[in-house]
């Protein structure tokens, strides 16, 4: 006698092997990543190890470390993204644990919070030195009170751009926390009430801990978008000065003093800065707990 | 552990906008009592618990503890012990440092923490799993740590919200023993809130049994059981059998059906039973009737029946039946409540 075995479809087959042909569906995404992201990438790499002014592969990089005009342009970055990344989260963390409970405003003042990010760069730009320039509203109001006989400076300064990298970046790291304030369980708290934490201890050893694995990541998206500033860097800062940034100096290098190759070489600077930095963060999060913010089985 | 001698809550109430989840809820309860907070969901039992725990603010009335207002205090002054639904663990702390938290808070010194989180923990038979995470854990361990968290600060008043509801049934029986012995061991004064009757039943001293934000009875286990005083309150307390008619001289009346109860109504009448009183071979208020629906429960059935005017009854036999069966069921006077009608 013999008995036939019926065949398991070919999707079931390839499943046993941990194969999904759906997965094929993500085919044009990743077409899409690795003409438009990885290949400029590997691109740029070679072109910066193959220098217009010098003989060398890694004299572009020699060079960008052993002239304060280049090397500087990594610190005044750095000097401007830092402190603007780290206002954000700090100022976004307290506002989004606030913002999780129902208040009367509350989708107002989300709303309220969020609208920077619908607006272009420039056209920021622009409503800034509008408010904050030397003849702006703000030195407009305060010398006409008499609190002050010079305008502040508030514009093409470090100000500027540290101000406009706040008011850009501020949205994205509230809307970040406060997705991850909403999901740490509101009974947690009250335990913690219950036990004798006050209003600070309970920031302290439950809501602070558990946000802090999303503050970092948020720290990190921040720090990226801000680290690569350039308009605001032009049109409120002083280009020439404090706010001589990575990605002002690779477009200069690229489009103005015609060496591609040195651009690509501060863009590859620019890029690594900020692996590292993601590094960093990403490493020290993996040192905290990192699972669900509930309280138990719901 | 610091025995309290009485708390009193006195007209407590809470409105939420234009809705009264708990309208005056006066109840004095002595130190070492066990009281069960009983009724379907949104009867103001949680809301209760709350308030009581300080989560809530009072919209009116007033908690003493020993003749101390505690309802003006933020719920981190009042030293209540509270044991939440979803037991509410730190996910990010060790079992230990979860039980830990609230002496920590309380600045104990470290080592009279490490002693009373040990003893506390192998109370709840969990030393073993002091360093995992709650994560790790399953439901019934999370709910025994969530105890231990409670009482290891040795609190005057533990408030249980509903502890047992996300357990599986097998566990749920043992975890009632467990909370039970714990009450008793520790001489805690607890406030344990349920929708489960038979739960309440065998745990408490006294249920407060709620509707609507109001209370409807108070009293010992076996008068909530025997005599509730409300239709609604037999209907919670497992009385399922509810015919309308009316009571007279010479009985309760309902179309063909006669029965003598308990009375003190005349007029428009509830009369009211539980299902394993209402048997199959009892000849006191015979009533005929035909098997609908059998269902075995091991050492009898419960059958529903219609007696020939139409009236579905639940009723229990010690001998299997089958659907279309005639039968005669009868209950004992005693153990049939007549209320007047509702109002």
């Amino acid at each position: 006698m013999t008995a036939t075995v019926v065949q398991p479809s070919l999707r079931l087959r390839l499943a046993e092997r941990g194969v999904d042909l759906r997965l094929l569906l993500a085919v044009p995404a990743v077409v899409v990543v690795l003409v438009l992201f990885v290949y400029p990438f590997v691109f740029g790499i070679r072109l910066s190890l193959s220098p217009q002014r010098f003989t060398n592969p890694f004299d572009n990089y020699r060079a960008f470390f052993s002239d304060p005009y280049y090397y500087s342009s990594l610190l005044n970055t750095l000097v401007i993204a830092v402190p603007a990344t780290f206002v954000n989260v700090f100022a976004a963390v307290p506002i989004a644990v606030r913002m999780r409970r129902a208040f009367r405003g509350r989708r107002l003042l989300a709303a309220a919070l969020v609208v920077p990010v619908s607006l272009g760069t420039v056209f920021l730009a622009d409503g800034m030195l509008n408010v904050l320039g030397p003849a702006g509203w703000l030195n407009k109001a305060l010398l006409g009170l008499g609190l002050i006989d010079d305008p502040i400076r508030l514009t093409n300064n470090w100000w500027g751009v540290f101000l406009s990298l706040v008011v850009s970046g501020f949205p994205f790291a509230f809307l970040l926390m406060l997705a991850y304030a909403s999901g740490i369980d509101p009974s947690l708290e009250n335990a913690a009430a219950t036990l004798g934490a006050n209003r600070s201890q309970r920031f302290r050893y439950v809501i602070f801990p558990l946000l802090l694995p999303g503050a970092a990541v948020t720290l990190c998206l921040n720090f990226v978008m801000a680290f690569s500033v350039f308009p605001s860097a032009v049109l409120l800062g002083d280009p020439s000065g404090s706010s001589r940034v990575l990605a002002l100096i690779a477009y200069q290098e690229a489009q103005e003093r015609l060496d591609p190759s040195m651009g690509s070489a501060v863009a590859m600077l620019l890029a690594a800065a900020q692996l590292i930095f993601v590094v960093l963060v990403l490493g020290a999060r993996s040192l905290l707990y990192t699972g669900p913010a509930t309280g138990g089985k719901g | 552990m610091p025995r309290i001698t009485s708390l009193e809550l006195s007209g407590v109430s809470r409105r939420f906008g234009h809705v009264t989840a708990l309208d005056g809820l006066s109840l004095t309860i002595t130190g070492g009592e066990f009281i069960a907070l009983l009724g379907p969901s949104g009867c103001g039992k949680s809301t209760a618990l709350n308030c009581l725990a300080g989560l809530l603010p009072l919209t009116a009335g007033t908690i003493t503890l020993d003749g101390k207002r505690v309802d003006t205090q933020p719920a981190e002054n009042r030293g209540f012990g509270m044991v939440f639904q979803n037991y509410a663990l730190f996910p990010h702390l060790t079992v230990e440092r979860n039980v830990a938290f609230g002496l920590r808070m309380r600045k104990v010194p470290r080592a009279e923490i490490a002693s009373r989180v040990a003893t506390a923990l192998s109370m709840v038979h969990l030393s073993h799993l002091a360093r995992s995470h709650p994560g790790q854990l399953s439901g019934g361990q999370q709910q025994r740590v969530a105890i231990a968290r409670a009482i290891v600060l040795e609190p005057p008043l533990v408030l249980m919200d509903e502890p047992l509801s996300n357990l599986d049934a097998k566990l749920r029986l043992e975890m009632r023993t467990e909370i039970k012995r714990l009450h008793q061991e520790l001489g805690l004064t607890t406030i344990y809130v349920t929708h489960d009757q038979e739960e309440a039943l065998s745990l408490a001293d006294r249920l407060v049994l709620m509707k609507d934000g109001q209370v409807q009875q108070i009293g010992r286990p076996e008068e909530l059981y025997l005599e509730p005083v409300s239709p609604f309150v037999a209907d919670f307390m497992g009385f399922r059998n509810r015919i309308t008619g009316t009571s007279g001289p010479d009985g309760f009346v309902a179309d063909d059906i006669r029965l003598t109860g308990r009375s003190t109504v005349t007029g428009a009448a509830i009369a009211m039973c539980r299902p394993e009183d209402l048997r199959a071979g009892i000849t006191t208020n015979a009533l005929e009737v035909t098997v609908e629906v059998v269902e075995y429960h091991g050492r009898q059935f419960l059958l529903e029946v219609r007696t020939p005017s139409g009236q579905a009854l639940h009723a229990v036999s010690a001998e299997p039946m089958s659907p279309g069966d005639k039968v005669k069921i009868g209950i004992d006077p005693e153990r049939l409540l007549i209320f007047g009608e509702e109002t």
